[in-house]
């Protein structure tokens, strides 16, 4: 155990160091907080909307920011350090590869977290002393906590990529494809599945396929409570066909568990 | 009851269809230094791969502190080596302090260790800079503290000596010494570099995966039966000419190119020298037996007779 928080508070300094948290906390922060106040400017007013309105947009736009952050955040995580050397000597140290791997997964998820927890905190605490209605901490709480967990999934994502090729160009090139599947492909195939295949899947078929995608759960949780007039595409036929959130929510843990477990066995696989 | 540190029988790697390193069989006792050398792709690396545990031998079996070190057992004997591998650049954006804090921490000692490791290898003006100022002596010094972290019993230095300037390369070999008198046990491994043979107990001679020679610098000599070249001096114009080439005794080893220069084998190294004392008009005398550099070149040069010219490109 001691060994993980050697590599994790090392890996966490780094993102400090990096102003990684810094930028991250900044981007989002500003982000949900120019959206409360000015997401209702193209209907001609300024000021607090909606909150279903508010955390739809954050929603849909966090939904492409957090996997490209968390890809380029780790991308190079194992790949950087094979290049340099450092993986093969940090293997001669007493530190076995899952607790190398588990380190670097507590360090730069702990970015994440703390970075969408400050970012998108900010704007909920705001909006709660502006119109003291506690249904936005609940709404935020929801938001912050799938925020966080999509975060780590695509860091273990990163991971996968970074302890399969062996250059560190390669890696940023499949980080960049994997989230461009994720985040716009998956969908647009998905929306094409249902508009030119008639009867090709039942709605119930469609909420499964969505499992295979972090974003898309990760949508589906924020969504689903919300007027569905704000939501539309393939989501809102599948939000029709709802899970329960607990469900949706030990999904994306899934998505987490599954990539991690699956990095550890290809590092114990890798040959040095 | 004197049970080798490292011991490898009939060890070997295959790397799909190459053989990095093929039956080899050698053994390490406490205290004791080895040079292991031989040039690109000879099998050093992976032989220092097999040794910490990082691989595992193919065929064969690999030993350290009496168990194999790829086990998980074999765990806690890991802080008790240090290795410098080739090619090695430390986190750029971290100060030299903050790299062997690290480094040190994994390995379960603390920063205070680290300091005084920087100290030992002469960086501690530096500890408070990011590594990317550093200059390749420098990064080498860093590399050298983090394999001495920890008074290993047991190191493995990939080219230790890289990069440093003389008299780093000096403070360097006081290193080892001093390691070698506390009772640890170095494996150095390099191209042939002046300077190493008096630091080194034995040495080894690899190439293309397989073991050329092993011994002593002089059992080597011995068996790669080497001339000493011996040259007498005279400083008058002409004083020694005709007196070497007249004598029977002599003029047999006499070189061909090279007017004045005997070439004679070790055994009848003292009888020429006897025969020459003699000469009038000798003023100085040279004598110089093979070093490791020829030894090396004797043993390489010997292979590719036997075996010749072989595709392959090893692993470094």
């Amino acid at each position: 155990m001691k060994q993980i928080l050697t590599v994790a508070n090392k890996e966490f300094h780094d993102g400090l160091r990096n102003r990684w948290l810094i930028s991250i906390t900044l981007i989002f922060a500003l982000l949900s907080i120019g959206l409360t106040y000015f997401g209702a400017a193209a209907s001609g007013a300024v000021g607090v909307t909606s909150l279903s309105t508010t955390v739809a947009s954050l929603a849909s736009l966090a939904v492409f920011l957090i996997p490209l952050i968390a890809l380029l955040l780790s991308y190079d995580s194992f790949v950087g350090e094979q290049e340099s050397g450092t993986l093969l000597l940090l293997l001669t140290y007493p530190l076995s590869k899952s607790q190398l791997l588990l380190g670097k997964f507590i360090g730069q998820g702990t970015i994440i977290a703390l970075a969408t927890l400050l970012g998108f905190g900010a704007s909920a605490v705001l909006l709660y002393f502006q119109l003291g209605d506690s249904d936005i901490l609940s709404a935020f709480g929801v938001f912050i906590i799938s925020a966080i967990l999509l975060g780590l999934s695509f860091t273990a994502i990163s991971y996968l990529i970074s302890l399969s090729v062996s250059e560190k160009s390669k890696a940023a090139g499949f980080a960049l494809i994997t989230w461009f599947l994720f985040a716009l492909a998956f969908d647009l195939a998905l929306l094409a599945l249902l508009v030119g295949v008639e009867e090709g899947v039942t709605q119930q078929g469609l909420t499964q396929l969505m499992m295979l995608n972090p974003t898309d759960i990760f949508r589906l949780v924020n969504l689903a409570g919300l007027d569905s007039s704000d939501v539309n595409g393939a989501l809102a036929v599948a939000i029709n066909a709802s899970l329960s959130q607990t469900q949706l929510f030990s999904a994306l843990v899934a998505w987490v568990i599954l990539p991690l477990t699956l990095a550890i066995f290809i590092f114990k696989k890798k040959k040095l | 009851m004197n049970t080798p540190l490292v011991s490898l029988v009939e060890a070997g790697k295959a790397y799909d269809q190459l053989d990095a390193l093929s039956s080899m069989t050698m053994s390490l006792n406490e205290g004791e230094v080895l040079g292991l050398f031989g040039h690109n792709g000879a099998g050093k690396t992976t032989m220092m791969k097999l040794i910490l545990g990082v691989i595992s031998p193919s065929s064969g079996k690999v030993e350290v502190m009496g168990m194999a070190p790829d086990l998980k057992e074999a765990w806690h004997c890991r802080s008790k080596i240090g290795y410098l591998p080739e090619n090695v650049s430390f986190y750029e954006q971290l100060t030299g302090l903050e790299v062997l804090t690290y480094f040190a921490k994994l390995k379960g000692f603390s920063k205070k260790q680290a300091v005084e490791l920087l100290e030992q290898v002469g960086i501690t003006y530096a500890m408070k800079r990011q590594v990317k100022t550093y200059s390749k002596g420098m990064r080498q010094r860093l590399g050298l503290a983090q394999a001495f972290i920890g008074e290993p019993k047991l190191l493995l230095l990939d080219e230790p000596t890289v990069g440093l300037d003389p008299i780093a390369t000096r403070d360097f070999y006081k290193t080892v010494d001093q390691l070698k008198s506390n009772g640890s046990s170095v494996i150095l491994c390099s191209h042939v570099l002046p300077g190493v043979e008096q630091h080194i107990d034995r040495a080894m001679i690899l190439s293309s995966g397989k073991l050329l020679a092993m011994g002593t610098l002089s059992e080597l000599r011995q068996q790669a039966a080497l001339p000493v070249v011996i040259k007498p001096i005279s400083f008058e114009k002409g004083g020694l000419n005709g007196a070497v080439t007249q004598n029977t005794q002599l003029n047999g080893f006499l070189t061909n190119d090279c007017q004045n220069t005997l070439m004679v084998p070790e055994h009848e190294k003292l009888r020429v020298l006897k025969q020459l004392l003699n000469l009038n008009g000798l003023d100085d005398i040279h004598v110089e037996s093979a070093n490791l550099e020829q030894v090396y070149q004797h043993f390489l040069s010997e292979h590719e007779l036997l075996e010749p010219k072989q595709t392959n490109g090893g692993q470094g």
